[in-house]
């Protein structure tokens, strides 16, 4: 049994999140194939996706345009795990609203019932290393890297808080959607994409 | 994980800091050179209004760059070209949720410092603007804010990298609205890395460390660089850019993403072609959609454009002696 993990490729850090989920899959053993997807097509052949940081505007507004919205949004529906990341947790929310301009009006997959706010750090000069912990998925200490990160205010039934930083909630799950506030991609610690690789595994045996 | 080729761990940009979660750091190379591979596949535009940065937004860009005057502009106003007023840099970032960046002279401390106090979230040191300080650059290490540069060749990119220049993008030539000077520097730039990278693997050090003083850098960041056969940092094609099909190409020949200067906001159909101009380069490995993109603009509306080889001002070469 083989896995097919997808990032999604419209716009963003692609390339870093293919290198650490294959980094990923190796140091498991787990047999899989990574790649960048951008059409509905390719989208429906995974059996996990992972949307990666980038400007929520920008792949908000192309994934529109040749429809993978939708079928993002059938396959998670239908039960298939994924990886928001910053841009991409933002993606998953049901609305979102930025620190200083307000409420957007950006398209969004309407997935995680969180209250979302963008750049909840301010700018890129106030952007941020730190230590934080996601101890009930077993990675207790995890450098964060925060880069004009957003954050959760608030969430609705059934979505699990997995990670605070200054009583901001920088990490949620709910059933097989996660969405992280910090960039895993950026470090050399795999943890988090093998967390979301066994959750693939787990799913498709 | 990031290549973090040439990083100086004991930058004064580095600012470490204690919260209610425990400690914090701002401005390492990670934040810094992330923040450029946040933009990547994406479209920075030029902007001098909020009107303009909005547009900008709408179209999908990823970032806006504020000037006083979009660089076809400067070419005709002549004098001596500043950063913007800050009083409309501030009036864009508080309109738009994107990230805004905005150019300061090469070599100006001083004009860097402002805009790191106005708390942009990228600086440009830029020849576009007129140069303060034709020797030296800013040394970048001393920022917690990231600065983009441009560069001809990979010497320039690497002198500026390390100065701590967190994103590179091609020089081509400013305003012109001819993209044949930025196809130039990006095929040198790869033709440098693929020559460096066979340098590399062909185990000959002797070699890279002639490499290295004929670059005018250090022997670790040319070894770096050969074995990563890439450049360290985000690259972005500039100058010159004036339709989809340009941005395509660029994106192409390697490129991670696109700035667009005057191609956008000097042409008559701004609108419409910052958005074709952006799914071009989303989509630039397809034919289809990229004809589809060029199809949304009018030829009559780009912006005239001129001979690079006439030109009484290159602005490309400002800075790139040193």
């Amino acid at each position: 049994m083989s896995l097919t993990i997808g990032v999604l490729a419209i716009q963003g850090d692609v390339h870093e999140n293919i290198t650490s989920t294959k980094t990923a899959l190796k140091e498991l053993g787990v047999e899989g194939t990574v790649v960048g997807v951008k059409t509905a097509e390719d989208i429906s052949k995974l059996d996990g996706l992972i949307i990666p940081g980038g400007e929520s505007t920008t792949i908000g507004q192309l994934s529109l345009v040749n429809s993978s919205l939708k079928i993002i949004k059938e396959k998670i529906e239908r039960g298939i795990p994924v990886l928001g990341i910053c841009a991409g947790m933002i993606m998953l929310s049901k609305t979102a609203n930025d620190r200083v301009v307000g409420k957007t009006d950006q398209p969004l997959l309407d997935l995680l019932d969180i209250k979302l706010e963008r750049n909840s750090f301010g700018r890129q000069k106030e952007s941020f290393e730190a230590d934080i912990s996601m101890n009930s998925i077993n990675i207790p200490k995890f450098n964060g890297v925060f880069i004009r990160a957003p954050s959760v205010s608030d969430v609705g039934s059934g979505v699990e808080v997995l990670a605070k930083f200054n009583e901001k909630i920088v990490a949620v799950k709910k059933g097989n959607i996660i969405g992280v506030a910090f960039h895993p991609e950026l470090t050399e610690d795999v943890s988090l994409h093998k967390y979301f690789v066994n959750l693939i595994k787990k799913l498709k045996n | 994980m990031l290549p973090l080729s040439g990083e100086r761990t004991d930058a004064k940009g580095i600012i470490k800091d204690k919260s209610d979660s425990g400690n914090i750091l701002r401005g390492t190379s990670t934040l810094k050179r992330g923040f450029a591979h946040m933009l990547k596949n994406g479209v920075v535009m030029d902007v001098t209004t909020v009107e303009q940065a909005q547009i900008a937004e709408d179209a999908g860009a990823v970032s806006v760059m504020v000037l006083d005057k979009l660089p076809s502009d400067v070419r005709k106003a002549g004098g001596v070209a500043r950063t913007a007023s800050i009083r409309i840099i501030e009036d864009i970032m508080d309109s738009v949720t994107i990230p805004v960046m905005a150019k300061c002279r090469i070599g100006h401390v001083y004009e860097a410092k402002v805009l790191e106090e106005t708390n942009v979230d990228m600086i440009d040191e830029s020849e576009v603007l007129t140069p303060a300080d034709e020797n030296h650059h800013i040394w970048k290490w001393d920022f917690t804010t990231p600065f983009v540069n441009g560069a001809r060749s990979l010497s320039e990119a690497l002198r500026r990298i390390e100065e701590g220049a967190a994103m590179i993008r091609t020089k081509g030539e400013p305003g012109t609205g001819n993209v044949a000077e930025a196809i130039t520097h990006i095929k040198k730039v790869n033709d440098e890395l693929r020559s460096i990278k066979a340098i590399y693997d062909s185990g000959d050090n002797q070699d890279l460390v002639r490499m290295a003083r004929e670059f005018k850098v250090s022997y670790d960041i040319v070894e770096e660089t050969a074995k990563l056969g890439r450049l360290p940092v985000v690259n972005f094609a500039a100058g010159g850019i004036a339709t989809p099909a340009d941005a395509a190409y660029l994106m192409s020949l390697g490129c991670d993403g696109i700035f667009v200067g005057s191609g956008i906001f000097n042409a008559n159909d701004a609108k419409e072609r910052a958005r074709a101009i952006v799914l071009a380069t989303t989509f630039w490995n397809e034919s289809e959609k990229v004809k589809e993109a060029q199809k949304m603009i009018d030829e009559r509306q780009s912006m005239l454009g001129l001979d690079v080889k006439t030109l009484e001002l290159r602005m490309q070469e400002r800075g790139s002696s040193a």
